[in-house]
């Protein structure tokens, strides 16, 4: 058990004493990250502010190398623990650098004063989160992207051992994003920072953790690996998705499919037909496609949205059944439409320039 | 550059009330120099009329002005702090009217039954009176969370008790009446060197307590979630915030009757003028801010229509609302 840094056993969460979620076991080594998904509402907020202790554990335990987290005191936990919370904060005439040294909060004396050391941190932590430049700015005029770097600088200026975010990255832009990530894996890697964040972007999830713990229902669904987690079909348990669909591996997203009978056939692959199939779907126009090897590019998105859709086993030649398959839905749809240059392919691809002459001769090529 | 801007302002302040209480103690119904003010305050001083009036009258008065405005404003910052809401005050929320009322019942009554009210005895009915107020807008601000509906309840609440105050100073037949019913309306008159002193002891040690809280008061700043996690225990912050606030407003209130707006604007002039919201700043310059505008608000109130005086509270609304409205407006601005 003392190889775990941080652990929490049996622990159940709950508000003004109704569970919600029961019997949560984590177990993190030092320096690694773990992110909780799950659908909204499932708890994951619930999960952290019982860790962070703003509310207190229905049952269970959580300990902290070794030992109880529930017995270490305000500021104890205060040097061990910080968060980055969703709850937004409006104080009055305060620059972010004040914002930022708000974070040595539990290192300052009697009346809070910082000494040179604290300083330096504050400085050395803005530079680190990239926000020098907002230094001076006042917090209520910066935007939501850099707030939440100038939290991220604030709970990191408290040098803890553990962070807490929650959804830190909702309101930031896709480069904020990643740069916010990025500091996060920096300091996990560099000062073995352990870190408990649930996030709503399922890839970034994927790329960034450790581990992942899945809330749904009552319990902690699933708890392992990104590889253990994203499994086939997974996501769409997970989160009773009804529409759409997600792609594990890619982290792909694609909305509902048009299951009528198709109504145009793409000839595609290599990446080409996607747009094409998305483009279909917005039209709402049900389409088949084909012939596609389960390792083509175009594979998850026609696997997503295609009415009908002739596959092959990777790098194989088509066979007569396939091609036969796919000539009937060319027949069947009033339209075919070619996305690529079936010649310039390959020859293990001939079978698409087969389909194209055929589509051709009975005039629905378009 | 922001530390020459602190130093100038606390020089400001401090000027003032020095400025101010020399004025409250020449300036009067009868003018008194300043020489000769100050041979009184030497022992010295040739008429006895004079020095009566500076050494029983006017000093005292002067003082009270001062202390029970800084306690006042302190009252109001730590409002403004709990709430997370910038016009609240104790008299915006009817902390005031509610001590005020407790007093009146107090006073009534012992009235009747010719008994000596002293000073501890109406600073803890009015901290009783308070402290209902207090729960009262405590149990409002789970229901209401925006800051104008809390604001309104509180006023609601002091309409209510001044009211029964009303209705009780009014049916109360006594002589001493009239006294009670200027108390009632707000006033710094006919204060006596034993109020000055208990009420100094008082403030300053309520005072102290808060100053030592500085540190805390800025972690909260940041919203309860956060100060959690820095360590402060959020309960028994809460709670010494609200009996420390109430004690200072009681105080005022016993002594002083109701005085608007004070607690309400200065915290907010002063914010303003120190251009921060740090509270190790906040507390001393709110302090020394509602010290230099009770004693402003004072002065006029006794001289600008003498011999007729003005309620405290007349002028201090005069100043005071007025900051409270471009405080809402700046702030819808804000959020625009």
């Amino acid at each position: 058990m003392e190889e775990f840094y941080f652990r929490t056993r049996g622990m159940t969460v709950g508000y003004r004493g109704t569970p919600l979620i029961k019997n949560i076991d984590i177990r993190l080594k030092q320096g690694e990250i773990l992110t909780l998904i799950g659908p909204n509402g499932a708890g994951k907020t619930t999960i952290l502010k019982s860790i962070i202790r703003q509310l207190s554990l229905l049952g269970g335990a959580v300990y902290l190398d070794g030992s109880d987290m529930g017995a270490l005191s305000g500021n104890e936990l205060a040097r061990r623990l910080s968060v980055v919370l969703t709850q937004r904060i409006h104080p009055e005439l305060m620059s972010c650098e004040d914002v930022v040294a708000t974070g040595r909060y539990p290192y300052t004396g009697k009346f809070g004063v910082l000494t040179g050391e604290d300083r330096r941190i504050v400085q050395e932590t803005m530079e680190l989160v990239h926000i020098r430049e907002l230094a001076d700015r006042d917090f209520g005029k910066i935007s939501d992207g850099q707030k939440q770097r100038v939290m991220l600088a604030r709970a990191l200026c408290q040098q803890p051992e553990i962070l807490v975010l929650d959804e830190p990255t909702s309101f930031l832009d896709i480069r904020y994003k990643l740069e916010f990530l990025s500091v996060i894996q920096r300091m996990s890697r560099e000062r073995k920072l352990t870190i408990i964040m649930s996030l709503h972007e399922l890839d970034l999830a994927e790329r960034i953790s450790d581990r992942i713990a899945c809330v749904r229902g009552d319990c902690i669904d699933r708890f392992g690996t990104p590889e253990e987690i994203f499994t086939d079909g997974y996501i769409q348990k997970l989160y009773g998705m009804r529409l759409g669909s997600y792609d594990e591996l890619t982290g792909s997203l694609e909305l509902e499919k048009n299951p009528c009978r198709p109504e145009v056939f793409v000839i595609g692959g290599c990446g080409t037909g996607t747009p094409v199939y998305r483009k279909l779907q917005r039209g709402g126009v049900p389409f088949a496609t084909g012939v596609l090897w389960e390792n083509d590019l175009d594979y998850p998105a026609a696997k997503a949205l295609a009415a009908s859709l002739v596959t092959e086993k990777p790098f194989r030649p088509f066979s007569a059944d396939s091609l036969e398959e796919a000539k009937r839905l060319i027949r069947e749809c009033g339209r075919t439409v070619c996305t690529l240059e079936p010649e310039a392919v390959g020859e293990l691809a001939s079978g698409l320039t087969e389909l194209k002459e055929y589509a051709r001769k009975l005039g629905r090529l378009s | 550059m922001k530390r020459s801007r602190y130093f100038l302002a606390f020089f400001f302040l401090a000027a003032a009330v020095l400025l101010l209480l020399i004025a409250n103690i020449c300036i009067g119904s009868v003018n008194i120099p300043l020489n000769e003010v100050v041979s009184i305050l030497r022992g010295g001083g040739e008429a006895q009329v004079s020095s009566d009036i500076v050494l029983q009258i006017r000093l005292p008065r002067a003082l009270a002005a001062a202390i029970l405005g800084g306690g006042l404003a302190l009252s109001g910052y730590l409002l403004q702090t709990f709430f997370h809401n910038p016009i609240a005050g104790p008299f915006t929320l009817g902390i005031s009217s509610g001590a005020k009322l407790v007093v009146a019942l107090v006073m009534v009554f012992f009235l009747e039954h010719a008994l000596r009210v002293s000073s501890l005895v109406l600073i803890l009915a009015a901290f009783i009176g308070a402290m209902i107020a207090m729960s009262f807008v405590l149990l409002m601000s789970r229901v209401l969370d925006q800051m104008a509906t809390l604001i309104v309840s509180g006023v609601m609440i002091g309409y209510i008790c001044t009211a029964i105050t009303d209705f009780v100073v009014t049916f109360a037949d006594d002589s001493d009446i009239v006294n009670l019913h200027n108390w009632s309306q707000g006033s710094f008159s006919g204060i006596s060197w034993d109020n000055v002193a208990v009420m100094a002891v008082v403030i300053f040690l309520a005072s102290v307590c808060v100053f030592l809280m500085s540190k805390p008061i800025s972690a909260y700043q940041l919203g309860e979630a956060y100060a959690q996690n820095m360590g402060l225990n959020i309960r028994l912050f809460r709670i010494l915030l609200v009996l420390l606030s109430s004690v200072l407003s009681a105080c005022v209130t016993a002594f002083a009757g109701p005085v608007s707006f004070v607690g309400t604007a200065v915290p907010q002039l002063v914010k303003n003028l120190f251009r921060t919201a740090k509270p190790i700043l906040m507390i001393p310059a709110s302090f020394l801010g509602g010290a230099v505008f009770c004693l402003f608000c004072d002065l006029l109130a006794r001289t600008l229509f003498a011999p007729t005086e003005l309620s405290i509270s007349t002028v201090t609304a005069a100043f005071g609302a007025p900051v409270v409205i471009m405080i809402m407006i700046r702030r819808k601005k804000e959020e625009a």
